[in-house]
């Protein structure tokens, strides 16, 4: 399964503060093993929401609002793309994150991310093995 | 923690740790089937104790500690006669004296070269590839024989046949728990990236039952091909076979109809391929070709799976380009599937007559009698040269050569829109 993993903003890192080097250094560290795992799919940092925009849907109204916004619990420093193979893996990676600077505060949210693996199970139990694996290389079939 | 909970935590450092636990053990025991069993007894360990004691802080290290306790033992124990077991257990003490400071920092770079000589060893030339791919599956997936049999379709104990099976071979064989020497890096590479990808296509391309793609072995097959490309950076054909799972993966979502029905690749909805995994699969593909030399098989089959991917929509699609690429996979891998492939190619770039000229000399190949897309191919040029009689027998000919109710369907549509009028 693939989930989004959501580090919340805080003060520090609304007020565009970067964290210490150390946390960087250990950052750095886990993001290798994330990778070397082939857990880590994409992940970025993200400005603070004071060089953010919201556009509020209301009808065909469309209205931009500038950041800074208020909550910042409810937003984004950053995420990850990650590919495990279940909800407890990817908490067991989460718990794995270096600890956050002293003094600030971290929230992690894990999400899984809607699959369309519901395929469909009218089709060909019969299918044999040589068309299966010949149609699979014939160009232009998918 | 609630006893579950910690369970289920256990199984998931399990996931994560398994492998390379299995690794370093193996190092010490020189034997991945002992290894394994030492891990086992690390993870019953780690069952038993954490729901009290909580889960460790560095989970990983306590699973080795644990499993290297273990191996002591059991050499300590082990027969005195066994002059072999005798030097191992010594080796092993002495080992266990000197490395043990080592341990923490082997912890600290988990994926070292020991995961790199499972790698070898399970996907090892001597072994069937059916024992390469239950055994890689097995250490280095993490899977229980249980869940290898049910994504294959076979019973348990079938799987655990495999895995017995290849294990004694390993030993009988005496293949050394090692990284290969660089004159025989190539072969036995290759050994290791068949495997990956024979995973991948049963994933992709299942052979049995009734799903057609199995989502957790083309997972499977991914994590592997990722993990194995940060360990060999510099083998450009492992970056050419994660290329190739990348591209080939973004599309599963797109194959597949609301009823279940096959959606051919130039019919396919483009927005909803897997645009994460395409980017992923350009920048490996990338990667091999920055690599290294002449472009490998995985590499070629990759560029050309590239080459749809960079077209937003199926009409922009570089043939051309695609007819180059299979000139070159041809010259390596000579076979008439290749072949028929390059022809419909051929045919997409520079028009169905030259096109049927290379199919109907593929019309004799042993290979491809009674394979039904032969005739497919052949009766979608002739339709499009005008020729609709000819194409009308092909596709009725195709239709009795499959064994796909939904696809005779489909073939039998495809023969009577063949009419005269289709003749420009």
């Amino acid at each position: 399964m693939r989930v989004i993993v959501m580090i919340k903003a805080n003060e520090q890192s609304e007020a565009g503060e970067m964290p210490s080097e150390k946390l960087l250094t250990e950052m750095t560290a886990y993001n290798e093993e994330l990778v070397k795992a082939g857990v880590m799919l994409a992940g970025e940092g993200l400005h603070p929401s004071s060089s953010g925009k919201r556009v509020v849907f209301s009808g065909s109204d469309r209205k931009v609002i500038d950041g800074p916004f208020s909550e910042s619990k409810e937003l984004l420093a950053g995420y990850w793309v990650w590919q495990v193979k279940d909800m407890d893996e990817a908490i067991e990676w989460v718990k794995r994150i270096p600890d956050a600077d002293e003094g600030t505060e971290a929230i992690v949210e894990i999400r899984p991310v809607f699959e369309a693996e519901d395929f469909g199970d009218e089709l060909t139990p019969e299918l044999r093995e040589r068309e299966n694996r010949m149609r699979e290389q014939l160009e232009a079939n998918g | 923690m609630p006893a579950a909970e910690t369970r289920r935590a256990i199984e998931a450092v399990w996931r994560i740790e398994s492998a390379r636990l299995i690794a370093g053990l193996a190092r010490l025991v020189r034997d991945v089937g002992v290894a394994e069993e030492l891990a086992q007894e690390a993870l019953v360990a780690a069952l038993e104790q954490w729901p009290e004691s909580g889960v460790p802080d560095n989970p990983g290290a306590w699973l080795m500690a644990t499993g290297k306790h273990r191996a002591v033992d059991r050499l300590r124990r082990a027969e005195v006669h066994d002059r072999k077991t005798l030097e191992l257990g010594r080796e092993l003490e002495l080992r266990g004296e000197t490395e043990s400071r080592d341990l923490e920092a082997e912890i600290d770079d988990p994926f070292d070269d020991d995961l790199l000589r499972l790698i070898f060893t399970t996907c090892h030339p001597v072994l069937s590839t059916d024992g390469r791919v239950a055994l890689t599956l097995r250490l280095l997936g993490g899977l229980t024989t249980k869940e290898i049999a049910s994504a294959y379709l076979v019973p348990e104990s079938t799987v655990a046949q495999r895995i017995v099976r290849a294990k004694r071979t390993l030993t009988a064989a005496n293949v050394p728990f090692e990284v290969p020497e660089r004159d025989e890096l190539g072969e036995r590479l290759a050994s290791v990236l068949e495997a990956i990808y024979l995973i991948f296509n049963e994933g992709y391309a299942a052979t049995a039952g009734d799903d057609w793609m199995r989502p957790e072995l083309i997972e499977e097959a991914l994590r592997l091909g990722r993990i194995l490309a940060e360990l060999l950076p510099s083998e450009p054909e492992v970056h050419g076979l994660v290329a190739l799972m990348e591209l080939q993966a973004s599309r599963s979502r797109a194959r597949t109809g609301s009823h279940g029905e096959r959606i051919l690749l130039l019919d396919q909805d483009r927005s909803r391929w897997d645009w994460l995994l395409v980017g992923r699969g350009l920048v490996a593909l990338e990667r091999a070709k920055r690599t290294g030399g002449a472009l490998g098989p995985y590499t070629l089959q990759a560029a050309i799976a590239a080459c749809h991917a960079r077209a937003t929509v199926a009409a922009d699609t570089d043939w051309e380009g695609i007819v180059a690429l299979y000139d070159a996979l041809g010259q390596l891998m000579p076979t008439p599937v290749v072949e028929l492939n390059r022809a419909v190619a051929i045919g997409m770039a520079f028009g169905p007559e030259a096109a049927l000229e290379l199919v109907d000399s593929l019309r004799c190949e042993p290979a491809l009698s009674g394979y039904h897309l032969l005739p497919v191919v052949r009766g979608d040029l002739l339709d499009k040269l005008g020729r609709t009689d000819e194409a009308r027998s092909e596709f009725q000919r195709a239709a009795s050569l499959t064994e796909n109710t939904g696809e005779r369907a489909a073939l039998l549509e495809r023969m009577a829109a063949c009419s005269p009028r289709n003749g420009t």
